[in-house]
């Protein structure tokens, strides 16, 4: 398979309009990854699955992440007037990036043996832009990934055939894999608890619990 | 009420069988226990083997798994008690007639297991029914599940027909029938029966 900014290039070829911008991994294993945008997802990844040089035909994986909102900080040099003479300073800035939902496909092609290659779509934040376009119609195998992450994450896809919640029961209204998830209180009773469990059975305890000092 | 222990003995000596009306009674009935034929988990494969040839829980009288409710003497919780699966186990257990048992079977069936600190798994099934008999285990093996088999019948056997302390199903007004929880937007509705089921007294310290 020819390298990733080469198929970067073939699909902006390919597909006028389509912004595919490579995110890169920095780890040993250097897995880096596609940021597709929204209107051009389906189109993308009809590409990648139809092209005769790639033929990711095997959607092997569907995940998401969630990103909390966070502060990065960064240094600096800065150059400021201080007592009347012109210097370089070190300073550090705060920059707060804000937080987004990711779903993440691993393609791999079974009819040219190589992958994976990696698809990255990313909502506008984590509260009301929840949504990016669904890829069911091109891999049909993302259909029950695809729910499990609407499920457990809370992205909408657009263009699901039968988006459902898959595991919780249809009442539930929370997403339990997002890291601000507070799961239900049932710790009243744990007899070995320690760590953070016992941090929540504490709260259950009562005066007659406590050791008598 | 009881005959003599030495009268027994030498009248059977005779030729002459004597028994109570509750001896032949919880006799017949601990000898046929019919369970529910519902696993969950991998505790079920277990239950499986138990029923099988080489454990043979058939010496038991209880080779016969009812796919019916309705024909069930038992229910044996075989493994994980999902929250969302609960209300139906709850709802099984409702539609045993009396006189009805119940085994919880392995670590996740009597306390939610390695998922107890999850938020999807419901910490043991003594919450919303009656358990009889706790099997510890992760899955328990066939002999355990025996075992509890076997502690299930010196329960029945102990069980009296009449007096304050006798049999639930005897019991006009006991329950036999158990409040099914309903799907709330973050847990199940209620959480547990307080009927049913109380957190223990903890003694720290001590």
């Amino acid at each position: 398979m020819s390298p990733l900014d080469q198929v970067v290039a073939r699909i902006g070829a390919a597909i006028p309009g389509a912004r595919v911008q490579i995110l890169p991994n920095d780890s040993p294993s250097g897995q880096h990854s596609l940021l597709v945008d929204h209107e051009h997802a389906v189109a993308v990844a009809k590409f990648l699955r139809d092209d005769p040089d790639l033929q990711l035909d095997h959607l092997a994986n569907v995940t998401g992440v969630d990103w909390l909102d966070a502060t990065v900080k960064e240094k600096a040099k800065v150059r400021k007037v201080i007592n009347g003479a012109e210097k370089e300073v070190e300073e550090t800035l705060e920059r707060k990036k804000p937080g987004f939902l990711e779903a993440v496909y691993h393609l791999y092609s079974i009819a040219r043996n190589h992958g994976p290659v990696i698809l990255r779509l990313r909502t506008g934040n984590r509260i009301d832009q929840v949504r990016v376009p669904s890829l069911t119609p091109i891999w049909r195998g993302a259909e029950f990934q695809e729910r499990e992450i609407y499920d457990l994450y809370g992205i909408v896809f657009d263009g699901h055939p039968d988006l459902r919640r898959i595991l919780m029961w249809d009442e539930f209204q929370d997403h339990p894999m997002r890291k601000d998830y507070v799961e239900p209180d049932d710790y009243e009773y744990e007899p070995t608890a320690h760590d953070k469990v016992l941090e929540k059975a504490k709260k259950h305890h009562t005066a007659a619990d406590r050791p008598q000092l | 009420m009881s005959i003599d222990e030495g009268l027994r003995s030498e009248l059977s000596r005779q030729g002459i069988f004597t028994t109570t009306l509750e001896g032949l009674y919880n006799w017949g009935r601990r000898n046929s226990v019919w369970p529910l034929n519902f696993g969950l988990a991998c505790c079920a494969i277990e239950m499986i083997a138990a029923s099988m040839a080489r454990f043979d829980l058939a010496r038991f009288g209880a080779e016969v798994f009812r796919p019916s409710p309705r024909q069930a003497d038992l229910m044996i919780v075989a493994g994980t008690v999902t929250k969302k699966m609960a209300p139906m186990v709850v709802r099984l257990y409702n539609q045993m007639p009396e006189p009805k048992y119940v085994i919880a079977m392995g670590a996740c069936a009597i306390s939610g297991g390695p998922f107890k600190q999850g938020y999807n798994v419901l910490k043991g099934i003594d919450r919303y029914i009656p358990v009889d008999v706790h099997i510890p285990g992760c899955p328990p093996r066939p002999e355990a599940l025996l075992h509890a088999f076997m502690t299930l019948q010196r329960k029945i056997d102990a069980q009296k027909l009449s007096g304050s302390d006798r049999a639930r199903h005897f019991d006009a007004q006991a329950p036999s029938e158990f409040p099914i929880p309903q799907y709330g937007q973050h847990d199940l509705e209620p959480p547990r029966n307080e009927a049913v089921w109380r957190p223990p007294a903890m003694r720290r310290g001590e």
